[in-house]
């Protein structure tokens, strides 16, 4: 279990005087970022009926600056994949991932999305960490809202403190040719 | 007449048709469904639907797992309403081994099924209104399902899906704070409900925009085996509850609203009357609740009081029996329907009397219903295609099993 | 077995008519909880279907489902479709079942009769393989075009072959 302390009102490290505010540039970038991440919902099966009561009010992921959902890739931050992904659908997902533009993340939602779930079958892909990387799993089936919102405020974490330089770093640049994507 | 000219006119005459991917996984298309449609303009000539994309092999597990491991995978069919599918698998197993339920379950299991029909309805009802550009509706409404959720969280633990009821009844009695949510339920229900009607049904636009929308007629409804509030809305009042009353069914008093032209409009309409049909199942079964034990009395498939399993023999052997999977279960092949939230959900089980079915085969309502698609949207509009997509609420867990 | 008065009486009254209509095709006649079945010769069986849906007297318009079957032991019968009809306007529901050696697995179809029937025998052709004569468009429709094999079949496995986590270290042997 990671061990992350999650701050809601996050304030970066700087310098502070009368009228200003001084920090570095990757803080003021991530804290942006982190704030007005745009989910692609990638909703499969059931976990996708959960993530719609996310959305609704009475869990209201807007709180958290994410409820402009982005349906397409080209614009989205955050691709939440929620529900069983077939073998069938596997291309698909990746496909998806490719189009999305740097920065991304991706939050794998409930058992089936992490590890296939119950279903060790011949049909279904078991995690979708065997075709796209995962920033943050969310273990359940299906998880409760809470534990979506959970998994969000996780990834804001990561998006705050990640470095500028991070995605044209070779580090990253070989994590995804382990997945083959160039 | 120059080249030119000739050129021009055939290319006239050729009419020139665009090919529109949608789907997996297009923002209006809710859940994985992929239709390639030959479009002419804005008209749609013709469709290709692909399915398969969350194929889970429901029916190959379901011969690999004991009876009582079956429920969680019933609750992945039609996860907005999974009791309805648990109920459903229990009382199949129950047919099989002959096993009488005490009328209290019964009638607790009434109201759960009626709780998520309503979850159901909601869903669907306040997606055709998110997809005509009510959004109201459905950040209004879908508070009840909130509601609904907590009584399923109070009398199982779980919110979606459920795994509720045991093999011969049900797993505990309602508590305390069960039945009070319930009542609470059961007065703020009627005015969201209401007031969610009065919001859209008579709005103009919902109107225009579902009238005539995707549209089938009863006799092609039935060629392509509808059931449930699609094939009500075509206007046969062939209702599982009514036809083959389980459940105690036969001891409540509810109409099955009809519609007429099976098209959008019809479809949300007798959902919403079914929700208030399901409210009045509700409060009679409440009402008329009776007393006696919440499950039958069958060892052999009901888990053993956990205090007992500790201090008596015979507890300690059932319950070993019952979680190693080794009941004795009598061979033969029955088959079991319920009314599902979007129609007849059916289970054929055969069994050879080993330790988990031999074959188990649901009969998926949409995945049955779905293959109409292409004929109801071709030669309209593509934003009808997508409004008839919502309200014939297609689960893609239940339509790719 | 809890079989009561009205499915005897629907399975007698059934049974008449089609030995009547056609001697040779019932091969056995049972009634199983709260259905009448009918086992019948594959090669009526078109035949014996378009009658019961057809026929005045019978009238079982609505196709409930379909399911098919997979035997390995029992030869020249390995496999077989169940149909369920239904008689929506008297609420009558009987089950039809033909079996088929392996080496043959034609069946004809009931496309003709029913739109419905297409892709539940679609289905049925992904999980098992059945031949169904007749059908417009018989390709697989849940699994991938490229799949070689049919899964529901007993000789193959549930489990996803691609999984190496699950060995005996998982499980602390």
């Amino acid at each position: 279990m990671s061990t992350v302390d999650i701050k809601p009102e996050y304030k970066p490290e700087g310098v502070e005087g009368a009228g200003f505010f001084a920090t570095s540039l990757d803080k003021v970038v991530g804290l942006a970022r982190a704030n007005s991440l745009w989910p692609l919902p990638f909703a499969t099966s059931c976990c996708g009926i959960e993530f719609m009561a996310t959305m609704a009010s009475h869990y209201d992921l807007s709180r958290f600056g994410s409820e402009r959902l982005s349906f397409s890739p080209r614009q989205a931050d955050l691709l939440m994949v929620m529900g069983t992904i077939s073998k069938k659908l596997a291309p698909v997902l990746r496909q998806v991932y490719e189009q999305m533009a740097e920065p991304k993340w991706v939050l794998s939602m409930g058992a089936c999305a992490s590890s296939g779930g119950i279903f060790d079958t011949y049909s279904v892909l078991q995690g979708i960490d065997r075709v796209i990387p995962v920033d943050v799993y969310i273990p359940g089936c299906p998880p409760r809202p809470e534990q979506v919102l959970d998994g969000i405020l996780r990834i804001q974490e990561l998006s705050k403190n990640e470095s500028l330089r991070m995605r044209n770093s070779p580090e990253y640049k070989a994590k995804l040719a382990l997945y083959g994507i160039e | 007449m120059t080249k030119q000219a000739e050129s021009n006119q055939t290319t006239e005459s050729e009419k020139v048709y665009n090919i529109i991917n949608l789907g997996p996984t297009h923002p209006a298309t809710h859940g994985i469904f992929q239709n390639i449609l030959k479009m002419d303009g804005e008209i749609i000539m013709d469709a290709e639907p692909t399915v398969g994309y969350i194929h889970r092999a429901f029916e190959k597990i379901a011969e690999h797992r004991p009876y009582n491991q079956i429920t969680p995978l019933t609750d992945r069919l039609n996860y907005c309403s999974s009791p309805i599918n648990n109920m459903g698998w229990h009382m199949t197993v129950e047919k099989l081994i002959g096993c009488e339920v005490p009328k209290r379950a019964q009638y607790m299991r009434v109201i759960i099924m009626e709780l998520s029909r309503i979850a159901d309805h909601v869903i669907c009802t306040t997606i055709i209104g998110q997809d005509t550009g009510a959004t109201t509706g459905f950040l209004y409404f879908f508070q009840m399902r909130e509601k609904i959720y907590e009584i399923f969280e109070e009398i199982c633990g779980a919110r979606l899906t459920t795994n509720i009821g045991r093999i011969g009844g049900m797993e505990r009695d309602f508590s305390e704070t069960a039945w009070k949510k319930l009542d609470i339920f059961m007065k703020e229900f009627p005015e969201y409900l209401s007031e969610f009607q009065n919001l859209i049904e008579r709005n103009r636009i919902f109107m225009d925009r579902t009238i005539d929308c995707g549209p089938i007629s009863a006799e092609r409804a039935l060629a392509y085996g509808f059931t449930g509030p699609n094939l009500r809305a075509a206007g046969v009042d062939y209702d599982i509850r009514v036809a083959m009353p389980y459940s105690s069914y036969e001891d409540f008093e509810f109409n099955i609203p009809v519609g007429q032209n099976g098209d959008t409009y019809d479809r949300f309409m007798v959902r919403i009357q079914e929700m208030w049909e399901s409210l009045s199942i509700i409060r009679q079964a409440v009402e008329k609740m009776p007393e006696g034990p919440f499950h039958a009395d069958v060892p052999e498939f009901y888990l053993p009081n956990k205090e007992d399993v500790y201090s008596k023999m015979e507890a300690l052997i059932f319950h070993f029996k019952i979680v190693m999977g080794e009941t004795d279960v009598p061979k033969g092949e029955v088959y079991h329907s319920v009314e599902g939230g979007n129609g007849e959900l059916g289970f054929y089980l055969v069994s050879d009397g080993g330790r988990a079915p031999y074959r188990l085969h649901f009969r998926r309502p949409c995945f049955i219903y779905y293959q109409a698609y292409p004929e109801m949207i071709i030669n309209g509009l593509l934003s009808d295609a997508i409004l008839t997509l919502s309200s014939l609420n297609v689960i893609a867990g239940e339509l790719d099993a | 077995m809890v079989s009561n008065e009205m499915t005897i009486q629907l399975k007698e009254k059934i049974e008449t008519l089609l030995k009547e209509k056609f001697p040779n095709a019932v091969l056995n006649v049972s009634v199983e909880y709260d259905f009448p079945v009918f086992e019948i010769e594959k090669n009526a069986m078109l035949d014996v279907i378009t009658f019961l849906k057809n026929a005045p007297e019978t009238g079982f318009g609505f196709l409930t489902t379909m399911a098919g079957l997979h035997y390995p032991d029992n030869a020249d019968k390995e496999f077989g479709m169940m149909y369920q009809l239904h008689k929506l306007e008297t609420n009558e529901r009987i089950r039809l079942k033909v079996f088929t050696s392996k080496n043959d697995l034609k069946i004809p179809s009931l496309t003709h009769l029913w739109p419905t029937a297409n892709w539940m025998e679609r289905q049925e052709y992904d999980f098992f393989g059945f031949n169904f004569t007749g059908h417009p468009n018989l390709v697989r429709i849940l699994n991938m075009d490229e799949m070689n094999y049919f899964p529901l079949r007993k000789e193959y496995p549930l489990e996803d072959g691609s999984r190496d986590d699950k060995n005996d270290k998982m499980f602390g042997r």
